[in-house]
């Protein structure tokens, strides 16, 4: 029988390597770094598609930052964002062994993609507003949020600012220009969008920047925001946070045919790059590109950040089930905190033993962070939000009937 | 007989349904090589191949859809949104689509498939983790709506919605997967494993559609409950020493109304209880019909114990979700009347 008369079959992509593999990540295309140009922001974006294609790279194996996109930050601000990446990671180590004692009903951490929010923070001015999912805590950090209160949503506990109704990472803080994350994939990415264009309807000049993992783009309200963002040009960055993994579903199941989720804004013509998400100056440089151009009323920016989800899921997960353990040493984008620690000391303005210090520094302050809010409460014990509080919030004014359940609830 | 968690029960029903029918396909996100994140999938893609249980895209959307697709072309899909809290994005098709496609082709084409979701609190998952989703499909002319509470049920109740000619929303408890419930979460519950509700045949069964089963009978008052609701409620007649006879209604829509009403003309007195939020909720329906069939033979008002009307909170879990100590006083205030 020809193959074109066979009877027909259903494709199901999988990933490369299952427990057992030896991963080898030698065919994935990386590009050199400082290899990728940076074009003008106004240069017409049918002319650099191919940027949806490459890995805009800052940081050479040698620790150099090379290439267009170098150059922006002082060494003070690297300093800071590495101690930036270095808290998240501290603070991440604890909260998980917090959820372990019970002091938490659930965690997720950010291990191995610290660089995104804590880089992106850098390069947002204060009132723009973040759509965040609930693995940007690096957006907070870098804002300077209280890691205390970061603890006390955590905990659930009655500092908590959302008075525990939300699952634990679920932050939200206006102020630092972090909207309230919600558990519900994609929602988010449409509505940062309504935000860019009311700012534009208001003729303001802030921005928005919403967030999505790369599994969570096949939901429809990823093209919705894309479509809204397009045909508006709304002065929005449409993050796509690629780590690899969505649960234990690789990336190939979200993106199907298509060379890169990075592309998926070409449909939309929407200008699109990718960028090395363990790179913590290449995520500033191209965060900056996106954010001038939507600033200067040019329009949106899709940016893929190539990562890896070094961790579990969340504290329900178990990766060994689904991949090899090898897989995130193996993965080629490196650590970026120790690529950035690696810079850092290249340049002269750190070392071994400063970046030893500089963890105690960080664990010290977690810690201190934690007694603070530990002693507010947590999940198990101590102080949590009255009973009362369950009533709040569902409308400004509270209705007959829900008072009447409030009294019957005893409260 | 083996014993079985209600994972496994359900685990084990769509193992049946495979085998015996090569039309059965399962598919979800995260539900093929890693068999669900409950992993009520767990083994079928190794089993039965990747063309028959597979991963798909996090669209529920794209899930549901497809799935109408397949049911329309003759397959009998049995698919898994993740949490019944992600199911709104595929609202439209279930309710616009996949409810009414028999009746708008008048039967030329129908609409076989099962949806399965895990429903509930009790695990603090917070609002988008522990919804209790049922009024807004019983609501819906076309589908039926199924919620079971113990592993027999389960496996049951799910290779009938799998051999239904319609669709089915499959409801199931999260905090009934590893064991009974009874609202106490400060103390120890029994696994499955060690509870003599969890025997489980290895062979196929069915247990019908649209029948309700008498989990506890009684003479004093009605329980009616669903899932995990139906544990709370026993473990309230146990503790009030009030002989409260508890059905497991165990189908939504259709309602075995017979069951109901033989019991409260029985007993002249009805409690309702379940998680959901109380206003236009599955109890008001509940309520109405009881006091439609059974007016002239109720002795008390109908009570109503219900989750409040407020998003499901994460701190407070276990002020929101109805105790036996709050059915408890609503059988009191039953019995103080008439
Ligand atoms: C609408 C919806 N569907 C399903 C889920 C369950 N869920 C939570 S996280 C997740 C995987 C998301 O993966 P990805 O978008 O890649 O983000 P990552 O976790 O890798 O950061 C899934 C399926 C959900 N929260 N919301
Ligand atoms: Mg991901």
């Amino acid at each position: 029988m020809n193959e074109a008369e066979g009877p027909l079959s259903l494709t199901v992509p999988e990933p490369e390597f299952r427990p057992g593999d030896k991963p080898d990540f030698s065919w994935v295309a990386v590009d050199k770094a400082g290899a990728v140009r940076r074009p003008a922001y106004d240069e017409d974006p049918r002319d650099f598609r191919d940027l949806a294609f490459s890995i805009i790279r800052v940081l050479n194996r040698d620790g150099e930052a090379v290439g267009p996109w170098a150059g922006l930050l002082s060494d003070d601000e690297l300093k800071k964002g590495l101690m930036d990446m270095m808290t998240l990671r501290a603070y991440d180590a604890r909260m998980m062994t917090a959820q372990r004692q019970g002091k938490c009903s659930f965690y997720m951490q950010n291990l191995g993609e610290e660089a995104i929010g804590c880089a992106f923070g850098r390069a947002l001015e204060p009132g723009d507003m973040n759509f965040p999912t609930y693995r940007q805590a690096g957006l907070l950090i870098a804002a300077d949020y209280p890691l205390t209160s970061m603890m006390n949503q955590v905990y659930s506990n009655d500092g908590d600012s959302a008075r525990g109704r939300q699952l634990p990472v679920f932050y939200s803080s206006k102020e630092h220009g972090f909207f309230s994350v919600s558990g519900n994939l994609a929602t988010q990415y449409v509505q940062a969008v309504g935000w860019a264009m009311a700012s534009a309807i208001s003729g303001d000049s802030r921005i928005a920047a919403g967030w999505i993992g790369d599994g969570s783009t096949a939901e429809s309200d990823f093209h919705a925001a894309l479509v809204f963002a397009s045909t508006y040009k709304a002065p929005v960055v449409l993050n796509v946070v690629n780590n690899q993994w969505a649960i234990s579903t690789f990336q190939g199941i979200a993106r199907g045919g298509s060379g890169t989720l990075a592309a998926r804004g070409h449909g939309f013509g929407i200008p699109s790059l990718r960028v090395d998400g363990n790179d913590f100056i290449a995520v500033h440089a191209v965060a900056k590109w996106a954010v001038e151009r939507a600033r200067r009323n040019l329009g949106p920016t899709l940016v893929e950040y190539v990562t890896y989800r070094a961790g579990g899921h969340s504290t329900s997960d178990d990766p060994s089930a689904y991949r090899p353990k090898e897989e995130s040493a193996a993965w080629p984008l490196g650590d970026p905190v120790l690529r950035l620690k690696a810079h850092l000391i290249a340049k002269g303005v750190w070392s071994e033993e400063r970046h030893v210090q500089a963890e105690a520094e960080v664990m010290d302050a977690v810690i201190a962070a934690q007694k603070e809010s530990e002693a507010i409460g947590t999940l198990q014990s101590g102080r949590l939000p009255s009973q009362r509080d369950l009533f709040e919030d569902v409308f400004e004014t509270m209705p007959p009937h829900l008072l009447r359940q409030r009294h019957q609830s005893g409260y | 007989m083996p014993r079985r968690t209600m994972i496994e029960a359900i685990q084990n029903a769509q193992d049946v349904a495979m085998g015996a029918d090569a039309r059965v396909v399962v598919f979800g996100e995260d539900v093929g090589y890693f068999g669900g994140v409950f992993r009520c999938t767990a083994g079928l893609q190794k089993k039965y191949g990747k063309h028959r249980c597979f991963d798909t895209p996090i669209s529920e959307l794209g899930i549901v859809g497809a799935a109408i697709g397949m049911a329309a072309y003759g397959l009998r899909p049995c698919i898994e949104i993740q949490f019944a809290d992600y199911m709104y994005p595929a609202y439209d098709q279930i309710v616009s689509e996949a409810a009414r496609l028999r009746y708008r082709s008048a039967g030329e084409f129908t609409c076989p498939m099962v949806i399965r979701m895990p429903t509930g609190g009790g695990i603090h998952g917070a609002q988008t983790h522990s919804q209790s989703p049922e009024a807004l499909f019983t609501h819906v002319a076309g589908l039926k709506t199924v919620v079971p509470s113990t592993p027999y049920d389960a496996k049951g109740l799910l290779l009938a919605a799998i051999e239904d000619p319609d669709p089915v929303i499959f409801l199931e408890p999260k905090r009934l997967y590893n064991g009974p419930f009874d609202g106490h979460h400060d103390m120890p519950v029994t696994p499955w494993k060690k509870h003599d509700l969890s025997e489980v045949p290895d062979d196929h069964y069915t247990v019908p559609i649209g029948k309700a089963s008498v989990r506890r009978e009684g003479q004093a008052l009605t329980v009616l409950a669903y899932g995990t609701m139906v544990y709370v409620a026993t473990a309230a007649a146990e503790e009030s020493g009030i002989d409260a006879e508890v059905i497991d209604l165990r189908t939504l829509l259709p309602l075995d109304e017979e069951t109901i009403v033989a019991s409260v003309k029985k007993t002249g007195r009805c409690v309702i209880v379940h998680e959901a939020t109380r206003t236009s909720g599955f109890g008001a329906e509940l309520a109405a019909i009881v006091q439609e069939r059974c007016f002239y033979h109720l002795e008390a008002p109908i009570e109503r114990v219900t989750g409040w009307d407020t998003p499901y909170p994460h701190a407070q879990e276990w002020d929101y979700f109805p105790s036996p100590a709050r059915v408890r006083e609503a059988f009191e205030r039953v019995m103080q009347e008439g």
